[in-house]
């Protein structure tokens, strides 16, 4: 009876989510009337749009994990080395962006930020994009100062630290040479969730006006029928790609420790 | 003697707990000096101020007459082994040794050749391309000492390096570890809170307790002639029975109402003072010498220790150990046994009560 349960509620968990897919899915292959064919897709993907505002996403994803793993590791690393008993503010300041919503960021930074402040970033384009680009590293220090926080307890960082000084190491290539790479599946990780969140986010691409895949998507979907959901699959596809990779790094990594 | 490794006025505190006080030690070039004690006796303290990674509170650490207590531990030239190993997981055996001389910009031809001369060293020449997680504990221990020498540290700093390994593979690598040592001439520091591997490796013993020194010497003097109870306790198995001092002008003590003769009292000792008499499992025996004292007991227990019988005799309202030799010929004292123990008075030790 237990067991009968446990796989009806699971079915009805699959039901739930897979079945929306499977319709918007559906729908996004019935652009043409009377069979099945990929034509939002072609159209989607050939939108000079698509391709602008998702190039415009990958280039501020990849620099917001470079910022991300620039900020996160050395800061994660001095507090487990330095100061544990930090440890609990810490990770609370970087649960903050969790519960401060996106939209009230973005109007703290545009009102910080704005052409009559004294750092006038939203006075020019690239200005902006340097703005949005920590506003995506704030929107994604939860999840890049976890993951790299697992992968450091993995470790013993403290005598890492030490063997590497006493063989005359400075911080520089302690965190370079036998810090980072040790940690780098957990970084990883962490790059691909903040990739996932980058490509997807809206609010704060679309109320500092950058041409972002995020608004592009919201564009559409008023405006079209069937790209949306072509588009929504793609996207969808993206996030999934990123958690499966999480899941090879991971597989891969723990693999070649199995082989002990 | 001129000191390479000069500790002058060691302090440490942290907070309100002095945990290193007024630690002063000089150690020749090449010599092997074992800093022993309980734990938390401050030995790793002096260790790792040696080392750099704690500063001292107070003090100087002088090396080869240069004052280094101010320097950094990357900037101290120092090799250390620690317990955990702490190789680099991500790194080969091979970059494990080679890090040192790479971070030193060593070229590239001269960093191989060393690796190889530290890897033949450590009797692990074929392993070069393996990843530590490949290794055994005592393979992973070996790698740490070559990638400590590769660098040609002017100290070696062995930090407990002995204690996560299984005993049979901790009595080859001590070995090991001193040939090597011996070999290359370096002056080495050994903390340590097993008794046997400072008295079979070092050349000096250092006996710590509470953060002070409490005697420095040959493992030979610590272990036979101990400067406090403490050194007399902690080293080796010692027996302590309760005496009060009769003579002090022919050293006779009176242990449970017999009297022991020619023993070596603490210079303050006087007529009625209370004492304690120590004896060393292995200085008592049960066929009697000429002008040995003697005292009986009932045996209260027997630990086969494989080649070692140890027995212990209840005596004086003390328990004695006694150490003998197994002889398969002869058959085991049985508790409840009656049994007189017979010792030479020079091999007794009169401390204070």
């Amino acid at each position: 009876m237990k067991k009968f349960a446990a796989w009806a509620i699971f079915i009805f968990g699959v039901v739930y989510f897979v079945l929306p897919l499977i319709g918007m899915t559906e729908f996004s292959l019935k652009m043409r009337r009377g069979v099945y064919s990929f034509d939002a897709y072609f159209k989607v993907l050939a939108d000079p749009q698509f391709q602008a505002t998702f190039t415009y996403s990958i280039m501020l994803a990849l620099a917001t994990i470079l910022i991300g793993v620039l900020i996160v590791v050395p800061t994660a690393y001095w507090v487990r080395l330095k100061v544990p008993e930090a440890r609990p503010l810490v990770e609370f300041i970087t649960l903050l962006p969790l519960v401060i919503p996106a939209i009230v960021i973005v109007f703290g930074y545009i009102r910080m930020y704005n052409t009559s402040s004294v750092l006038p970033l939203t006075g020019s384009a690239f200005g902006t994009d340097i703005l949005l680009t920590m506003g995506y590293v704030t929107l994604a220090l939860p999840y890049m100062y976890r993951s790299v926080d697992t992968g450091l307890r993995t470790i013993d960082v403290g005598t890492l630290t030490e063997a590497a000084q006493s063989l005359g190491a400075g911080w520089v290539t302690i965190l370079g040479r036998v810090i980072l790479p040790n940690v780098l599946v957990a970084v990883l990780s962490g790059a691909f969730l903040t990739f996932a969140i980058v490509i997807g986010e809206f609010t704060m691409a679309a109320l500092l006006n950058r041409p972002a895949f995020g608004p592009y998507m919201q564009i559409l979907g008023a405006n079209r029928a069937y790209e949306p959901p072509a588009l929504a699959v793609i996207a969808f596809a993206i996030t999934w790609a990123c958690m499966g990779l999480i899941q090879l790094v991971t597989r891969f990594a723990g693999h070649e420790r199995a082989k002990a | 003697m001129t000191a390479f490794l000069d500790l002058q006025h060691l302090e440490k505190s942290f907070g309100e707990t002095r945990v290193v006080k007024d630690f002063n030690l000089g150690i020749a070039k090449g010599e092997f000096v074992s800093l022993l004690g309980p734990s938390g006796c401050g030995k790793t303290t002096v260790l790792r101020m040696i080392a750099g990674f704690e500063t001292p509170s107070s003090g100087a650490v002088i090396v080869d007459g240069k004052d280094v207590t101010g320097l950094r531990p990357n900037q101290r030239n120092v090799g250390m082994v620690f317990q955990a190993y702490a190789l680099f997981p991500n790194l080969t055996v091979a970059q494990n040794v080679g890090f040192g001389l790479k971070v030193k910009g060593v070229g590239k031809q001269e960093a191989e050749a060393r690796v190889a001369e530290m890897l033949a060293m450590i009797g692990l020449p074929q392993l070069g391309g393996r990843y530590p997680f490949q290794l055994s504990g005592g393979q992973q221990q070996r790698v740490a000492l070559a990638r400590a020498l590769a660098p040609r540290p002017q100290l070696l700093l062995l930090d407990e390096p002995l204690s996560a390994l299984d005993a049979k593979i901790r009595v080859s690598l001590r070995q090991e570890i001193r040939d090597i040592q011996r070999s290359l001439g370096i002056t080495t520091i050994f903390v340590t809170h097993d008794q046997e591997e400072a008295l079979s490796m070092s050349d000096r013993i250092v006996v710590m307790n509470g953060g002070i020194a409490e005697q420095a010497g040959s493992p030979f003097d610590v272990y036979n002639r101990p400067a406090t109870r403490f050194v007399a306790q902690f080293v080796g198995t010692l027996s302590l029975l309760p005496a009060t001092v009769t003579d002090v002008a022919a050293g006779t003590v009176s242990v449970a109402g017999t009297a022991v003769s020619g023993l070596a009292l603490p210079p303050a000792a006087h007529t009625g003072a209370a004492v304690s008499l120590a004896l060393r499992p292995e200085s008592l025996r049960r066929q009697g010498r000429p002008g040995d004292a003697s005292l009986s007991g009932i045996v209260r227990s027997v630990d086969f220790l494989g080649s070692v019988m140890r027995t212990r005799v209840e005596a004086a309202g003390e328990m004695l150990a006694f150490d003998a030799f197994n002889d398969p010929a002869l058959p085991p004292p049985q508790p409840g046994d009656t049994m007189t123990l017979h010792f030479a008075p020079d091999s007794a030790l009169v401390l204070p009560a």
